[in-house]
């Protein structure tokens, strides 16, 4: 059993609890910052795409894990992220400045998108956002002089400070790259929560009757979570692209969009802990289906052709799976394994059951 | 001096005229209950008051200020705080959180400095948590400060809306039926903390209740309204003695 006990109201303004957990993520940080000695280049470069997708999860975590507005367009902003980026540096920017241009151009054009949109409650904005992931197919084809339409761009090798940074070329300075950005939006998004926006991202989700009257602009307050969520996407997407070296129309298709969102409900909405489990699941379930299949053929001496449409069934399953059994996602259970441990022997099995929650009739429309 | 003035203020929803001509002010400092039956329209006084309709005909005054200009959110800038009647808390954050979004007027910082943790944003978040501590030490909610909402008991929560208004430190403070579902020990409770919160925080009460045993006993004037408008107005006994009001709750019978 472990307490902490508190003493100081910094204590609750620092972003970790106390020197063993403080430990813990420095721990894990600096085991992320020697992995390219630790693992070999395959893994390095899976690492590097659960880190994109942990950013990209990072992304949609903001507006629907904290702000409740769920979207399923999210794949287009990562397109605009991507194109953006490779347009920018294709026109001579530097790396340097064309990387957090994408991502601000993206956040700008998502929070101009949410104008309109956040007039829209849950099921129609899903719909909203959704024909915006169609859409994107379509304005990338008929933009082709600059997006390269149908045939595609290829990410040229990218400069950072006279640094020659290629994923396939040069796969520890990539992973290092990504790994830095991943940090630095975490820090930024860990700050924003123990902080008054973050905290009336939180409000707005959960009463936006009360978000309001106390003194929090709803619509203002959607709008700048759009866009931020977009930002932090248009970086992911950005780096996507640089990591798959090659994309066109149908890279960042609908189906991306949907990956994403059931990748931070099965990691657990509302927290930043959440949208890097489901990474790690989206990103080792290939690799997981793909040695479980082998295992099978070998078993029952079946082939081992691929099922099309596996992973995603597969996806779509433990979705299903958690949102019946652990609406928290992963983190949750994990947080519920944790108390066990702290509090043992003391945990009660209705520790974290809710109450029922009560009737709200004063709703804003 | 009156703190809020509601002068021929009329909404209808639809065929429903939910709010009829009503006019009345509440004082600075006093507790002002509103009593009715239900459906009287009393919750869709609190909700014009905090800007959620517009009325239709009339004018609301606060402080000086004409409320019908405010935008939604303007309105706890200008110093009121309510709660609701159906608990509107924010329910997967902690009591803490929930105190601390109730600080959001007094926000100085921008979304810039906030994304950096600057030393201001530190400075500022000291001073919310020192303001969010004292109201949590005078509404005794020390145990529940790290708790979710969506774990608490129905009484903590309803301590836990006013505490939450209260950190937005209102100069009008709107309580929809503060006391209702809670057991006659929180009720007594309450009483206390609407005594103090109007005596040593010297913030008006404009409350909906009833409980006519708390109206009576903290209130100083009350008003009773039915179908949308006033029945009377005035102390605790001269309404409850009064004909008309005893004809609304009892029927004509009485
Ligand atoms: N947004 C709305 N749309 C339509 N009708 C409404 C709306 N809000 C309130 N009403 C109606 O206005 C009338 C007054 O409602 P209100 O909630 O103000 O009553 P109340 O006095 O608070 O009653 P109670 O004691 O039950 O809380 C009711 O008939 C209600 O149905
Ligand atoms: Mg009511």
């Amino acid at each position: 059993m472990r307490i902490v006990f508190k003493t100081d109201y910094m204590q609750d303004i620092r972003p970790w609890k106390d020197g063993y957990q403080l430990g813990l993520y420095l721990l894990l940080l600096g085991l992320a910052v020697a992995a390219p000695w630790l693992i070999d280049t395959f893994y390095l470069g899976e690492l590097t795409n659960v880190l994109i997708w942990a950013l990209a999860g990072l992304g949609l975590m903001v507006l629907t894990g904290h702000t409740g507005q769920a979207s399923l367009g999210h794949a287009a902003f990562l397109a605009l992220g991507c194109y953006a980026n490779i347009i920018l540096i294709e026109a001579g920017v530097p790396f340097l400045a064309a990387f957090p241009l994408a991502g601000l151009i993206t956040g700008v054009i998502g929070a101009l998108i949410a104008v309109p949109a956040l007039r829209l409650h849950g099921i129609y904005l899903a719909i909203f956002t959704l024909a915006l992931s169609i859409l994107v197919d379509d304005i990338i084809v008929l933009t082709e002089p600059w997006s390269g339409g149908v045939s595609g761009k290829f990410a040229p090798p990218i400069n950072l400070l006279g640094l020659e940074i290629d994923r396939w070329g040069t796969p520890d300075a990539f992973y290092w790259l990504v790994l830095g950005v991943v940090v630095i939006v975490t820090l930024g998004y860990i700050n924003l929560l123990r902080a008054p926006m973050g905290r009336s991202f939180i409000a707005v989700r959960d009463s936006e009757v009360s978000a309001q009257a106390m003194g929090v602009d709803v619509a203002r307050t959607k709008t700048i979570s759009f866009g931020l969520s977009c930002m932090v996407t248009g970086w992911a997407g950005a780096l996507m692209g640089l990591y798959a070296g090659a994309f066109n129309n149908e890279t960042f298709s609908v189906v991306i969009s949907i990956e994403l969102l059931m990748m931070i409900v099965i990691g657990g909405l509302g927290s930043i802990h959440g949208a890097f489990l489901g990474a790690i699941v989206i990103g080792f379930l290939p690799q997981f289906l793909s040695i479980a299949k082998e295992y099978a053929g070998a078993l029952f001496g079946g082939s081992t052709v691929a099922i099309p449409g596996l992973e995603f069934g597969v996806f779509g399953m433990i979705l299903i799976v958690f949102i019946l059994f652990e609406p928290m996602g992963l983190y949750g259970r994990w947080l519920k394994i944790r108390t066990w441990f702290e509090l043992f022997p003391f945990y009660r099995k209705d520790m974290f059951k809710r109450q029922k929650s009560y009737l709200k009739t004063e709703r804003l429309r | 001096m009156s703190l809020l003035e509601l002068d021929n203020v009329t909404i209808r929803f639809g065929g429903l005229t939910a709010v009829d001509g009503l006019s009345f002010s509440v004082d600075e400092g006093e507790v002002f209950a509103i009593v009715g039956p239900n459906g009287a329209g009393k919750s869709t006084v609190f909700n014009l008051i905090s800007r959620f309709y517009d009325p239709d005909e009339g004018t609301i005054r606060f402080d000086g200020h004409d409320l019908l200009k405010v935008r939604p959110a303007g309105v706890a800038a200008y110093g009121v705080a309510r709660t609701f009647q159906n608990i509107e808390l924010f329910d997967h954050a902690t009591v803490l959180q929930n105190l601390l979004v109730g600080r959001h007027r007094h926000r100085r910082t921008s979304l810039l400095s906030e994304i950096l943790f600057t030393p201001s944003v530190r400075r500022q978040e000291l001073e919310s948590r020192e303001k969010v501590e004292e109201i949590i030490d005078f509404l005794d909610l020390q145990p529940y400060r790290e708790k979710m909402i969506a774990g608490l008991p129905y009484g903590v929560r309803k301590v836990v809306e006013v505490a939450r208004a209260l950190a937005t430190e209102p100069k009008l403070l709107l309580l929809d039926e503060p006391a209702s579902g809670l057991s006659v020990e929180e009720t007594t409770d309450m009483r206390w903390w609407i005594d103090d919160i109007r005596r040593q925080m010297g913030i008006t009460v404009l409350m909906v209740e009833h409980d006519m045993g708390l109206v009576s006993s903290v209130s100083d004037r009350v008003l009773a309204m039915a179908d949308g408008a006033r029945l009377a107005l005035g102390t605790p006994e001269e309404v409850q003695s009064d004909p008309a009001v005893i004809e609304a709750y009892l029927g004509k019978a009485a």
